[in-house]
């Protein structure tokens, strides 16, 4: 009888020790497993989720899309916007001690321009030099004025790796890659596991709540979920839009969606290839516009993400500060579709939509389909896997092609590179001087009201043209432990790890 | 015997050339364009121009072949360009799950097929006959991933007894090992009982039929003594060789049950391979697999040899 006091504590003990060890590691679950670790080399979305944890930026943005100081504290423009100069934070190390100084940032950003195989280098194009002022300010030099250089560095281009570690490891530095941000790599297992331990060395060592973190790449959101449920993991991304309703009232979870800075769009071949020409919807403008009004973006929203989606027709969302308001997101208006198919002698074109094999994208393919039958047009669905859709959008084999683009938190990352002529991913063949000149203006701006008014004219431009036609924002959907705080809902869809805390 | 053993290791050679020919040649009808897909979103071109460089693409398909066989014969896999760990030291990551994993379904398989194909041959007609086919043809007819999702929402999710996914290593923690595997390994091994319990079924009740067994019950022995002892033994050779057909399978990667329960093995690596287009992980994995299914077949074969004198001849 006297014993079982001492038992009972003795078992308190060992549940609140157990607990107590829990409570100091972070496990997170990841819809895809990420590619190469190395910021220079990187190419996927959910490797930028991981590089949180692991490699802090130059500047970072916060909820509203606002730059501010990460490793550099302070930053100016030259009168002529062809230098930035920027004060680095003092006493910051990298994981393997050595200390991140302005020479450190200059080999940094120089390894983005030089690294064979860099997914940098376009992005750093007007980078011209970069100096070091004294050991603890760098000033960045542009062949020409280029304000989303912030931005960009506010992303992988911002990430600084040790340079001693990246010079002892070459082109095999992503197998173990040394930074300076609140974890530090342990060790990875593809398809399994990534394991990071505190850096006890980090400058912001207190806003660090856990001793280790874990991704788990888990490609089934049901599997995802189910992991959450059970309490393996405390934290997932990418939740099903289905899943989400019935989550919110389970009060041993919380959930949080965020409207991406990317979007879901059709892009239409308009002078990509010769098959432009070939149908009604590339050769002719009414057409597109017919398309278009056809369309009920709401409806869409509502069917293929159980409304977890922003409607838009552009490419930033309408919250967004450089959302064009001269052009608003048009109603469905089937009477005048088909009034504009009939004066573009065309009553019921056909044409070929190819979607990824996304359950998402074929989901959307066929409502499409369904909305622009009452217009008079006949849409064909082709599903092609993602490589060989890629091939046909590159080469021009293609009407019209269901695309998603993760975002950029400027707008010139969800622009220049879709509607410049010839660039990577203008897939439409879309091309005008006019244009042109626009968004190279846009890059020269760097006060927001002057820019937004470039980003009107260059809305009312494109948007005439419907090289891509705009459909909605998708919501980043995340769910977590109810005990755990501190979650940072920032639109560019990464999760924050630096003042994370799990409640006991 | 020694002679044996020679000509069927010649054989090796050969057998392994065709294979790795195969793997390299089939690749390559693969559509899309292997530099764009590893290029990523933002299709930078000189990344792209990189890529291909880098991978050879734009040398004639023999050349890229001698590159890999080269590399291969000095043991040097190549390194996955997505990640850019080495061959491998994935297929040696890997190697170990799937083994255990097939070991564990085999088991499992084993351990209720054949006595289910025993109990439902001895009282055929019975009660226990419908119970063990109705066993069968849910477990042949069941999909894998839909059971997997099931047997993780009830014991993972509602019970909380087992963990819903993920791979603990056996040197790490044997406890939390076997309970990472115990749901694939039934989900595989309860398919692969029910194809193991038809034909056991089938094969005894050919067997007791037999005169032999006629014989055996005549002079008196008991029952137990005539199905266990007599009849099975035979019954046994057409179930071992298909066994060890499920087994090659097994080997070879389960991609469905990998995916759901996130076991980190073959199955998994070769999908996500493919979709990526990262040949070089792919020719890798399929060229270790191949080489342990010819190896298997060629200790069957001595096996065969061993047991059985007339062979010897």
């Amino acid at each position: 009888m006297k014993k079982m006091p001492s038992r009972t504590l003795l078992a308190a003990l060992l549940l609140t020790a157990s607990a107590a060890t829990q409570a100091q590691a972070l496990r997170v679950g990841l819809a895809e497993d990420p590619d190469v670790l190395d910021p220079t080399l990187a190419r996927t979305f959910v490797g930028r989720l991981v590089f949180a944890a692991l490699c802090d930026k130059l500047v970072d943005v916060d909820e509203k899309l606002t730059i501010v100081p990460q490793l550099a504290l302070s930053w100016a423009w030259s009168t002529d916007n062809k230098a930035l100069t920027m004060k680095l934070r003092p006493g910051v190390k990298f994981h393997d001690g050595e200390p991140l100084d302005a020479a450190a940032v200059k080999f940094n950003l120089e390894r983005h321009k030089t690294l064979p195989g860099s997914n940098r280098r376009g992005e750093l194009a007007p980078l011209a030099s970069v100096d070091v002022v004294d050991p603890l300010t760098v000033r960045l030099n542009l062949s020409a004025p280029f304000s989303p250089l912030l931005a960009t560095l506010a992303d992988r281009a911002g990430m600084m790796v040790s340079p001693k570690a990246a010079q002892a490891a070459g082109d095999k530095f992503g197998s173990k890659p040394v930074c300076s941000g609140p974890f530090k790599f342990v060790e990875r297992v593809a398809q399994d596991r990534m394991v990071f331990e505190r850096f006890d060395g980090y400058w912001n060592k207190a806003a660090v709540h856990f001793d280790k973190i874990t991704y788990t790449p888990i490609p089934d959101a049901t599997v995802r979920l189910a992991n959450l449920k059970s309490g393996q993991l405390d934290f997932i991304e990418r939740v099903a839009s289905s899943d989400i309703e019935k989550l919110k009232s389970d009060k041993k979870l919380k959930t949080a969606s965020i409207t991406e800075i990317g979007y879901q769009g059709i892009t239409i071949n308009i002078a990509k290839s010769d098959r432009a020409k070939q149908n009604p919807l590339g050769r002719d403008a009414r057409v597109r516009e017919a398309f278009e009004l056809s369309l009920d973006r709401q409806g869409l929203a509502q069917v293929v993400m159980d409304n977890e989606a922003q409607v838009g027709n552009q490419w930033v969302a309408p919250s967004n500060t450089f959302y064009a308001k001269n052009m608003p997101v048009p109603k469905r208006d089937v009477a005048r579709a088909r009034a504009l198919l009939k004066e573009a002698g065309v009553p019921n074109p056909s044409f070929t939509l190819v979607t990824p094999t996304t359950s998402d994208a074929q989901r959307l393919a066929l409502v499409v389909q369904a909305m622009t039958r009452d217009a008079g047009f006949d849409v064909k669905i082709q599903a092609a896997e993602f490589a060989t859709s890629l091939n046909m959008a590159d080469k021009g084999d293609f009407e019209a092609y269901v695309l998603a683009w993760s975002g950029r938190a400027d707008p010139d990352g969800n622009t220049f590179s879709f509607h410049a002529c010839k660039q990577p991913l203008n897939y439409s063949g879309y091309c005008s001087a006019e244009t042109d000149a626009l968004l190279n203006q846009a890059r020269t701006l760097r006060d927001v009201a002057e820019r937004r008014k470039v980003y009107e004219q260059v809305a009312a431009q494109v948007l005439k043209e419907r090289p891509v036609i705009y459909l909605y924002h998708r919501n980043w959907l995340w769910a977590y432990n109810a005990k755990l705080s501190g979650v940072q809902q920032i639109p560019d869809g990464l999760l924050r790890v630096t003042g994370l805390k799990l409640a006991p | 015997m020694f002679e044996f053993l020679l000509k069927r290791l010649a054989q090796i050679v050969p057998t392994l050339i065709f294979v790795s020919m195969l793997i390299f040649g089939l690749q390559q009808l693969l559509p899309g364009d292997p530099a764009k897909i590893l290029a990523g979103e933002e299709q930078d071109p000189t990344v792209i121009a990189y890529l291909r460089t880098k991978l050879h693409l734009d040398e004639p398909l023999p050349v890229r072949y001698a590159y890999w066989v080269g590399g291969v014969l000095q043991g040097d896999l190549g390194e996955s360009v997505r990640t850019q760990q080495p061959v491998l030291e994935l297929v040696l990551q890997k190697l170990p799950v799937t083994l255990q994993l097939a070991t564990m379904a085999m088991t499992i398989a084993l351990v209720i097929g054949i006595p289910a194909g025993i109990a439902s041959a001895v009282g055929r007609g019975t009660v226990w006959d419908t119970v063990a086919n109705v066993f069968a043809l849910w477990g042949i007819s069941t999909p894998n991933f839909w059971l997997g999702i099931l047997l993780i929402l009830l014991f993972s999710v509602q019970l909380g007894w087992l963990p819903a996914s993920g791979y603990v290593s056996p040197f790490d923690d044997l406890g939390a090992n076997l309970a990472s595997m115990i749901m694939p390994a039934f989900v595989l091994g309860n398919a692969i009982a029910g194809v193991l319990m038809r034909h056991t079924r089938s094969a005894m009740l050919q067997v007791l039929s037999s005169d032999y067994v006629r014989t055996a019950r005549a002079k008196g022995l008991r029952e137990p003594a005539v199905v266990l002892k007599h009849a099975l033994r035979n019954a046994l050779t057409p179930v071992i060789t298909l066994g060890a057909l499920e087994l090659g399978t097994l080997l070879s990667g389960a991609v469905l049950t990998e995916q759901v329960f996130t076991i980190p093995g073959f199955g998994k690596l070769i999908v996500d391979s493919v979709f990526n287009r990262d040949y070089a992980v792919v020719q890798g994995v399929v060229l270790v697999t191949a080489t342990a299914y010819i190896t298997l077949n060629l200790l069957a074969d001595l096996a065969y040899f061993l047991a059985n004198p007339r062979l010897r001849a």
